[in-house]
């Protein structure tokens, strides 16, 4: 905050200079207006034409009418409570094994990041294939070692869903516990020696040292994973495709599949029915990262 | 002693009861897929751990483009490039001009421009889809690739906007003050100043929007529709409709679309992992 400060006191002089030179103040227009018509005609048109679309209070009516509305916020809920929280305690608990000093982890956490680095839709086709009912690689394991065929995995919808949210958590596990670790690894290694020399047990200086240092990031972490997962389209779209009988589309989804319909009006409706939730997440991460 | 190495192997044991469930929990699908791809049509069903006879012949198949699914698979696989390496050209030259300009030439409104351009980045891309879907269409970009190629450049802007700015506050305005006194422009200023000294940040951030395009499915799917016309996971996601679909090759075609990104990922590692860490969450 206060080389922020200093930064700006150094600046000044030089930024008012400029202001009276008008070519400094033209250049810079110049420069900025590639950006700000790609806003406007990509970002502000659209949102503004869609909020357009979705006028009619009658458009919100039908919307809460549809239960398969209502189910997708329920699902959405789920995936976030669940989807988050078990993402956020594994890469917790993984930020503090791939801190350790071997050289077989130092490889592992190099293989780790895979699910993040490649694609979502070749591994996610390559999941839902694992899980087919009949020549699927699960099925054929249970039929070997039981002689039963085994569940239509996705064929019910809330195993379904809990195999989106596995999905979803397998592909992003990754970022996150990196995220972690390099919060960890900033933490000083002489609190921990001092610890040990007061004879503190391993869940004291995680309660007393680790954790203090990681909440803020953790925090903004779940804020943040909250924004990107209620984005996520391919884990459930790709997986279950909203089915069986539409029972398993999450908000991401469900604007797709009202736009199949021909009802935009209800596509717009659901996103701007999501607005409460989303709007304080993104500007509290817009005041963490504009500081 | 014995009870100092006692421990010892304990806390071994500890970390390798972590260590591979995690091996196996991540490279189980990602092998699945390698093992459909290396599997003849017949095995690839049976189950087994290796193939008996594994093969090459799925890659065959996918180059030749030797069944009717993979009919444009060269032409769709040049789409994802042209796409990717567009958009992160575009994404580039913009998100480094407004960098430039909010941070430099300190633009009257540049720091509106950046909070809109944050408050993008934080609204989940699934929801401006729809409406960007039918804007596309107003504006006649409907099934053609330039559709896609802004929608990306919309996308990965704000973010790209917001790393350059970041590091554009970094660099002394000493040299700026230095380059004025000695009489220079502002585009001299831009060109022999400010492009070498950011150069490191631009090689992350066009790889961030190379791979965001080149990895997107949902609005390359909602806005091409031609064989022709789509990029490799729209026609990778096509291969679902059908009932018949040749899963080997399937499998085959996704290993080949997700090797680039990860050689790119695995090169520019260093600068990915701090770019990302240092961007998306500040303690």
């Amino acid at each position: 905050m206060t080389t922020l400060a200093l930064d700006d006191a150094k600046t000044a002089p030089v930024a008012t200079a400029r202001r009276r030179l008008s070519p400094w103040q033209a250049w810079g227009l110049i420069l900025i207006a590639p950006y700000v018509l790609i806003f406007l005609a990509f970002v502000v048109y659209p949102v503004g034409y869609g909020l357009w679309l979705a006028r009619s209070p009658q458009s919100y009516v039908d919307l809460v009418d549809d239960p398969i509305f209502a189910r997708a916020v329920v699902n959405t809920l789920i995936f976030l409570i669940v989807g988050i929280n078990v993402k956020m305690m594994l890469a917790l608990v993984l930020s503090g094994f791939f801190v350790q000093q071997r050289l077989w982890i130092r490889w592992l956490s190099v293989l780790f990041i895979l699910p993040w680095a490649v694609p979502s839709i070749p591994t996610i086709l390559s999941i839902r294939f694992m899980l087919n009912p009949e020549w699927g690689m699960i099925n054929q394991i249970i039929f070997r070692l039981t002689g039963e065929d085994g569940p239509n995995w996705l064929n019910n919808p809330s195993l379904a869903l809990m195999f989106a949210i596995l999905v979803h958590i397998w592909k992003s596990l990754p970022f996150w516990t990196l995220i972690l670790v390099a919060a960890r690894l900033s933490i000083s290694a002489d609190l921990y020696e001092a610890a040990s020399v007061d004879g503190a047990t391993g869940w004291q200086k995680f309660r007393h040292i680790t954790w203090p240092s990681l909440q803020t990031v953790y925090l903004t972490s779940t804020i943040l994973s909250m924004i990107w997962t209620l984005g996520d389209f391919n884990s459930v779209y790709l997986l279950t495709g909203g089915g069986p009988a539409d029972l398993t589309h999450v908000l991401a989804t469900l604007g797709i599949r009202y736009l199949r319909l021909d009802r935009v009006d209800l596509a717009m409706a659901s996103i701007v029915f999501a607005l409460p939730l989303v709007l304080p997440l993104v500007f509290f991460m817009m005041k963490r990262l504009s500081r | 002693m014995t009870r100092l190495s006692l421990r010892g192997v304990t806390t071994e044991a500890k970390l390798l009861l972590i260590g591979v469930p995690v091996f196996l929990w991540t490279l189980l699908p990602i092998y699945h897929l390698f093992l459909f791809a290396i599997s003849p049509k017949e095995s690839a069903f049976s189950g087994e751990i290796w193939p008996e006879h594994p093969t090459l012949r799925n890659f065959a198949i996918v180059f030749g483009q030797k069944h009717y699914f993979l009919s444009h698979f060269w032409l769709q696989l040049w789409n994802s490039v042209f796409v990717a390496v567009t958009s992160g050209a575009i994404t580039l030259l913009v998100a480094t001009a407004s960098a430039f300009a909010i941070s430099r030439l300190k633009v009257r409104g540049g720091r509106t421009v950046m909070n809109l351009a944050l408050f993008t980045y934080f609204i989940p891309a699934a929801f401006l889809a729809v409406p960007m879907y039918k804007t596309m269409g107003l504006y006649g970009l409907l099934n053609r690739q330039w559709a896609l190629i802004w929608a990306m450049v919309a996308i990965a802007s704000p973010y790209a906007i917001w790393v350059l700015k970041q590091a554009s506050d970094k660099l002394p305005y000493e040299l700026d003050e230095a380059a004025i006194m000695d009489g220079a422009s502002p585009m001299q200023l831009f060109r022999l100043v400010y492009l070498p000294l950011i150069l490191p940040s631009l090689v992350a951030i066009g790889t961030y929007a190379l791979l965001l395009a080149w990895n997107e499915y949902l609005y390359a799917f909602l806005l091409l529709s031609r064989d022709t016309d789509i990029t490799l996971p729209v026609a990778l996601g096509n291969f679902l409709a059908a009932d018949d679909s040749p899963w080997e090759l399937l499998m085959t075609t996704g290993l080949i679309y997700a090797l680039p990104p990860a050689a790119i990922y695995y090169a520019f590692r260093r600068y990915m992992v701090a770019g990302l860490t240092a961007g998306a969450v500040k303690s």
